[in-house]
């Protein structure tokens, strides 16, 4: 018997990530409701995939299954990455995805609470090497494609690669991101691109309402206290700063702040990826500087580099640093420093 | 209104106040058999100054203070000594500790009691009272008063803290105290000031105790002390916390709060040094909460050395489902082994355990790194690096982050969604590294002691050798005078030459010594005699002395 005596009931591991695969679930509405039921397949082939994952590596690990399988982490690692990559998609995409996070970006690294890197966003980035053609076939938005899927197409779909009648051209499109890099690269304005059926009030049309949707579960989360301000708030405060530079020094060939904002994985990232615990600096300055660097990096590689989205890349190379940005960002301990010393 | 400081981090675990803060303290039946433990403070424990078969009043020294930082104990009743043994403690360890036992004769003779008119007599003397009355800090540390009661500091105390704040949920013994007799508290407050002379006198009290509040500032009326009402928040009643939280300042890690011209005490010390001082009455009993899973929890005042068996049964006993005891609170409060151990100075508060009032604690999960430890912690510590570390064996590390001003209040543990045992690694890495660093030291001494040896054998092999070369000298000088002179026989003349040798070494010897008493040091004379060697004879003292402090922290 030793002290403490009680035990804080409100809050377990699993009632943590329980909480922030609600907090996922208006998006998830949005997603629905502006890109079809393909998500749907999705989400679940990547949650059976990383249940089956967890439970094997568990077992090779001779862990206790009854206790760790139900955490919920290995579901929000399955949830971010279906989140993340596109929904039409053969089915081995999202299942090697998955169980390459699981089995490789945390088991390996020593399971839940010691992998460095986010096992979301590695499995993200593994698939984006190794498959990059299916990685940018985005399902265009209902409203704008000629022939929405439903759902047993897209089940078709994922599981023979070909649709009933149309081609899968007709029913992706590039995603607001990329074609806002293309038609700049072919020396059009911001403000002409803009103009066209893919873009929406402020993001791409329909993206721009899921993004809103991660900001609400953002602020949900926030407001539980599950997650703190420091990492979202330095992350888009640091991704609106650089993007209003550039907006600022040339209007016609760089986005608005805003529009950065809204694409893309700026929201799940500085929400729900960024800010994962394990992942993730735990010291208040850490976070801040922690953030900021995602931001920095995210806006750089979206903009200017190779990839239509940064998130990934961002907070992997800012993962590899958090075990020295935490060290150094020590906070003053209680009765050190003071001026009576 | 005062303004108030904040401290960071906290807790609200569920308070349980209710339950047995309404009944007024009960005095609690003289038992059959008192079992007084020798060490029920801080520093040396008491020396027994009774033999077994003594007949013994109430109140009567039967344990005398041993040195500076030390208490007397006393017989809580009159009767016969029947044992000066080891006993079964309340102690953490689970370890027995020397007791006096007492059997009660039911008389109730007390000693004499002499009031001290402490307004005009030495401060020394009043503190000599405390010590031999056994005051000390009742709030659970025990920390003997009259140490604490001194303003050694140049700067003087400015400010004198009286803690009333109890934060531990379920306990309400100075809740209770403070409401009944809040007029006795004050005067020993008065006999505080009078010996530490601050410039103010704050009495922090939590807001969930508006009763006692509203009657401390009844009776501090005309003093000229303020009662500062504090929100409820876990660990306010730690003295650090609740000296930042009454005057903003913060006491520098490593030091006291006298360091910052504060001392803190408890309430219910308070109250001690008033009966001591004005009553002549030593610390014979002490008020303790009897709460939890038992019939009816209430405040008794009990006598030390009452076993906790019987404390448990002035409130009706334990309910069924009872399934251990708790003593003091449930957030740093111990698991007790042995019902048979006695009430000490330090006990607060017994607390009946059953799974449905503190369900057990789930397996611990891996720790996930969410911080809420971090934001709990009222010594702005990183619990999770600490816990990394102690847990890795990476003790230099937990040391480097300051894993020593941490203050095992729990909170951290108390938060923690994967039900790790924090404040349990915590005292495991503080105890390992206090081993590691007696190690070091004996390790360091004998390292020393080896050079020395090696030292001396070296020297003696070379003494040996010149000696060996003068014998042989003498021996080949001898043979050529015999070969010169041709008369004499040149063995008697080796045997004269060693003779005249031997001499001349002995004189040297003489001289040396005579040197030696002068206060001359030779390397030879460093080298440490057995025990008798006063520097060896310290490092031990100290290194005792270390393990014996160490012993009554934890």
């Amino acid at each position: 018997m030793s002290a403490p005596h009680v035990l804080t009931p409100d809050r377990s591991v699993s009632t943590i990530m329980l909480m922030v695969l609600g907090a996922l679930v208006p998006a998830i509405c949005a997603y629905y409701y502006f890109f079809g039921p393909a998500i749907l397949i999705s989400l679940a082939l990547a949650s059976v995939t990383a249940i089956a994952a967890e439970a094997a590596m568990l077992r090779l690990r001779k862990y206790p299954l009854k206790f760790f399988l139900f955490d919920g982490s290995a579901l929000l690692t399955a949830w971010l990455l279906a989140l993340s990559i596109p929904p039409m998609a053969p089915w081995w995409l999202i299942v090697a995805g998955t169980a390459f996070a699981i089995i490789v970006a945390k088991h390996l690294y020593g399971g839940l609470g010691n992998n460095l890197f986010n096992p979301a966003m590695v499995g993200f980035a593994v698939l984006m090497i190794s498959f990059p053609a299916f990685m940018t076939q985005w399902p265009a938005p209902l409203m704008l494609s000629q022939h929405p899927v439903g759902f047993t197409e897209a089940l078709q779909y994922y599981f023979s690669g070909t649709l009933s009648g149309v081609k899968l051209d007709a029913v992706t499109m590039a995603t607001p991101l990329d074609t806002l890099k293309t038609q700049l690269q072919l020396q059009h304005a911001v403000s002409d691109v803009q103009q066209m059926p893919i873009f929406g009030a402020f993001g791409g049309k329909g993206s721009e309402i899921i993004a809103a949707m991660y900001l609400l579960g953002g602020l949900f989360l926030w407001q539980k206290r599950i997650i703190t301000w420091h990492i979202p708030v330095s992350f888009l405060a640091t991704l609106i700063l650089i993007a209003a530079v550039f907006y600022g020094i040339d209007g016609s060939r760089y986005a608005s702040p805003l529009f950065h904002l809204f694409t893309g994985g700026a929201m799940l990232g500085a929400f729900f990826i960024a800010t994962d615990y394990v992942t993730s600096p735990t010291t208040p300055r850490g976070k801040l500087i922690f953030g900021a660097g995602v931001g920095l990096l995210e806006y750089l590689i979206r903009v200017f580099g190779g990839y239509p989205d940064g998130i990934a890349f961002s907070v992997l190379i800012m993962n590899a640093a958090v075990p020295l940005i935490d060290a150094y960002t020590q906070p003053r301990v209680f009765g050190h420093n003071t001026k009576a010393e | 209104m005062r303004t108030l400081y904040k401290f960071h981090g906290g807790v609200h675990p569920p308070e349980h106040k209710e339950e047995s803060n309404r009944l007024p303290i009960a005095p609690a039946p003289l038992p059959k058999r008192l079992t007084v433990p020798l060490r029920q403070h801080i520093g040396n424990p008491a020396i027994p100054v009774v033999k077994v078969g003594d007949q013994v009043l109430k109140g009567q020294m039967i344990g005398a203070a041993d040195g500076f930082i030390s208490a007397a104990v006393h017989a809580p009743a009159s009767g016969t000594v029947s044992a000066i043994e080891p006993h079964a403690v309340p102690h953490p360890s689970g370890l027995p500790d020397l007791c006096i036992t007492i059997e009660a004769d039911g008389e109730e003779r007390w000693i004499e009691r002499a009031p001290l008119d402490y307004r005009n007599a030495d401060p020394d003397a009043v503190r000599l009272r405390l010590r031999d009355a056994g005051v000390v800090g009742l709030g659970g540390a025990v920390f003997p008063s009259h140490v604490k009661l001194n303003p050694g500091a140049p700067a003087g105390i400015k400010t004198l803290v009286l803690n009333g704040a109890e934060c531990e949920p379920w306990i309400t013994s100075d809740d209770r105290l403070m409401r009944e007799r809040a007029a006795e508290v004050v005067e020993g407050i008065k006999i505080m000031a009078h010996l530490m002379r601050p410039e103010e006198v704050l009495i922090g009290i939590e807001d969930n105790k508006p009763e006692a509040a509203a009657a401390m500032q009844a009776a501090c009326r005309g003093t000229g002390y303020e009662v500062v009402v504090v929100p409820t928040l876990y660990p306010s009643g730690g003295e650090k916390q609740l000296i930042k939280l009454l005057t903003g300042k913060e006491v520098p890690a490593g030091r006291r709060p006298v360091n910052i011209g504060v001392t803190c005490s408890n309430t219910g010390t308070a109250y001690t040094v008033h009966r001591a001082v004005n009553h002549g009455e030593p610390v014979i009993s002490r008020i303790v909460t009897v709460t939890g899973n038992v019939l009816e929890p209430r405040n008794f005042e009990t006598l030390i050395g009452t076993p906790i068996a019987e404390i448990v049964q002035l409130a009706g006993g334990a309910r069924p489902g009872t399934t251990h005891y708790i003593m003091g609170g449930p957030m740093m409060g111990f698991g007790l082994d042995n019902l048979n151990a006695p009430l000490t100075k330090a006990v607060n508060c017994v607390i009946s355990a059953s799974p449905a009032l503190f369900p057990p604690a789930p397996p611990p999960m891996p720790c996930i790194r969410c911080g809420r430890c971090a934001q709990a912690c009222p010594c702005e510590l990183q619990p999770q690096e600490l816990f990394w570390f102690s847990h890795s064996r990476n003790f230099d590390k937990a040391r480097a982050y300051n894993l020593f001003d941490c203050i095992e209040c729990g909170a951290c543990s108390y938060v923690c969604p994967s039900h790790i045992p924090l404040v349990s690694y915590y005292r495991f890495a503080k105890s390992e590294i206090a081993t590691r660093d007696m190690e070091k030291k004996l390790a360091e001494q004998a390292r020393e002691r080896f050079e020395l040896k090696q030292q001396r054998l070296e020297r003696e092999k070379q003494e040996k050798a010149a000696r060996f070369a003068e014998k042989a000298a003498a021996a080949a000088a001898a043979k050529a005078a015999a070969a010169a002179s041709g008369v004499e026989d040149p063995e008697a003349a080796a045997k004269k030459a060693a003779i005249q040798a031997a001499v001349e070494r002995a004189k040297a010897k003489k001289a040396e010594a005579a040197a030696k008493a002068e206060g001359a040091e030779t390397p030879a004379e460093k080298i440490p005699q057995g025990d008798s060697d006063p520097l060896r004879a310290k490092a031990r003292a100290e290194s005792y002395a270390a393990s014996t402090e160490n012993n009554t922290d934890s």
